[in-house]
């Protein structure tokens, strides 16, 4: 079983199928990554860095904008990743 | 492939079930509902708070869903059980279904003289449909005739790589059967809605759907609040699941690469005369979105799930696929196909989304479901309103 799934080319984020360890290194068809951190199964790993502001994305499609600059081999998840889609806390008078 | 056998309705459909079901026109007649049908084989009850009280729109989608339960193929005769002075009259629904030709009866507690009374005639009106529906033989249909409803609940990334691709693929071998398959969960469209809404036959429909997610988007904003706080869930966040954008471009693989004829509204019938698919409005919350699917006219529904849940309905047969195989083993009680095998023992996508198919075939044969096997009924109606 692989360890990471990319789905599309052009997505800077992938699958781990299974729980990484601090320290291991993964691969994909494209590249070589050292983990920096546990990630558990099934949840997402930066397959590059990606800084404050820039789009997240999986199955080729934007999940999401970075919260936090993210470096290569980090666990990619809610501490790091936030929704543009339904942020009524962002209008004026918004739930903050 | 296997023939199916099913019950031939009055209008032409077939159902894979048979039951007489025992629908309260209100929350004020549940009760009743619930004792009238006890006991009774083959008869149901649909125990509800709703039907009192509400207005417009809200007020439309509910008495859509309590007609549609009663029209749903796999209901062969209904008894609509009303207090007398609510909103949404037993007559008004009653009605409705009987004009698809079924056997259909109403009952009104305050003219039966209270609890008692109208559980002993309405015990006597189910038992009586219930003996009548027993004689009834099935009869070959083909799987044209099915109506399929694609859920998925508690997801994790597992659901968007295994679970749901599998079954999309079952969902297009329905579809290229000439049958019919209902993508609903409008929530779970926020992120996917530009990839869906290339897939629809008519610009009209496609700007139809497309209005449905900007309705629930828009509404979230309107209260000010972040979309965050209920979607994705806490459990879709442990599992590894970020936004909702994401849970939605996994969500969406359930229905396959079929062209989209429609967009209905909550509870909305599927046509009779075009057959193929279709999305229906909905919550991401499960059982509302199932109740919508089926009152829309679906047999039977698939559900994908990662982290794993038991839930089943009133009147159809629920088959629950998850793409975690530690779900699985954890949960086996509950589901019934473990596409976690696509990820941990290399199955093709093909292979899964055959032998989903299969178990739909199966399942439309009379095969119990889990679900159906350990009881589960749980029904719940989508409120788009106040109750005043």
């Amino acid at each position: 079983m692989k360890a990471l799934l990319q789905i599309a080319e052009s997505d800077n984020l992938a699958t781990c199928l299974k729980a990484l360890k601090k320290g291991e290194t993964v691969q994909t068809d494209e590249v070589t990554i050292c983990v920096t951190e546990d990630i558990p199964q099934f949840h997402k790993i930066a397959l590059q860095a990606i800084p404050k502001g820039a789009p997240c994305r999986k199955y080729g499609e934007i999940i999401g904008i970075a919260s936090a600059d993210i470096p290569q081999g980090a666990h990619a998840h809610v501490h790091n990743i936030e929704s543009t889609r339904g942020r009524g806390d962002k209008q004026e008078g918004g739930a903050q | 492939m296997m023939q199916l056998y099913g019950y031939l309705r009055e209008n032409g459909t077939y159902g894979i079930r048979n039951y007489v079901l025992v629908i309260p026109a209100s929350v004020c007649a549940s009760h009743c509902a619930v004792q009238i049908a006890e006991g009774i084989p083959m008869a149901v009850a649909l125990p509800h708070q709703h039907g009192c009280c509400q207005l417009g729109d809200d007020f439309a989608s509910t008495v859509r869903t309590l007609a549609g339960f009663g029209k749903n193929a796999n209901v062969g005769a209904a008894l609509v059980v009303g207090l007398g002075c609510e909103g949404i009259q037993a007559k008004d629904i009653a009605d409705e279904i009987s004009a698809s030709g079924k056997e259909t009866a109403s009952l009104i507690i305050q003219e039966a003289g209270g609890t008692l009374p109208a559980i002993a005639e309405g015990k006597q009106i189910v038992s009586r449909m219930a003996s009548k529906l027993a004689t009834q033989q099935k009869v070959p249909f083909d799987a044209s005739a099915l109506i399929l409803g694609l859920e998925c609940g508690g997801s994790d990334p597992t659901s968007g790589i295994a679970s749901n691709p599998a079954i999309g693929v079952a969902s297009d071998l329905l579809v290229q059967a000439g049958g019919s398959s209902i993508l609903s969960e409008t929530t779970e469209c926020i992120g996917a809605e530009h990839l869906l809404a290339k897939r629809f036959v008519d610009a009209a429909q496609a700007e139809r759907f497309l209005d449905m997610v900007r309705r629930v988007e828009d509404h979230a904003i309107a209260a000010g609040q972040d979309l965050r706080q209920g979607q994705p869930t806490p459990g879709n966040i442990e599992g590894g699941l970020t936004t909702i954008e994401e849970k939605s471009l996994g969500c969406m693989h359930k229905a396959g690469t079929s062209p989209f004829l429609g967009a209905l509204e909550y509870a909305e019938a599927v046509p009779f005369d075009a057959h193929g698919l279709y999305f229906m409005d909905s919550p991401g919350q499960d059982i509302d979105s199932i109740t919508g699917m089926v009152a829309s006219g679906a047999q039977i529904v698939v559900f994908s799930t990662g982290r794993g849940t038991p839930t089943g309905n009133p009147i159809a047969p629920v088959i629950k696929i998850t793409g975690n195989s530690e779900t699985y083993e954890k949960m086996k009680d509950n589901i019934d196909i473990n596409a976690g095998r696509m990820i941990t023992d290399g199955v093709s996508l093909q292979d899964m989304g055959q032998e989903v198919y299969d178990c739909i075939l199966r399942t439309a044969n009379g095969e119990l479901t889990k679900a159906e096997a350990l009881g589960h009924r749980e029904f719940g109606i989508y409120r788009t309103g106040y109750t005043y």
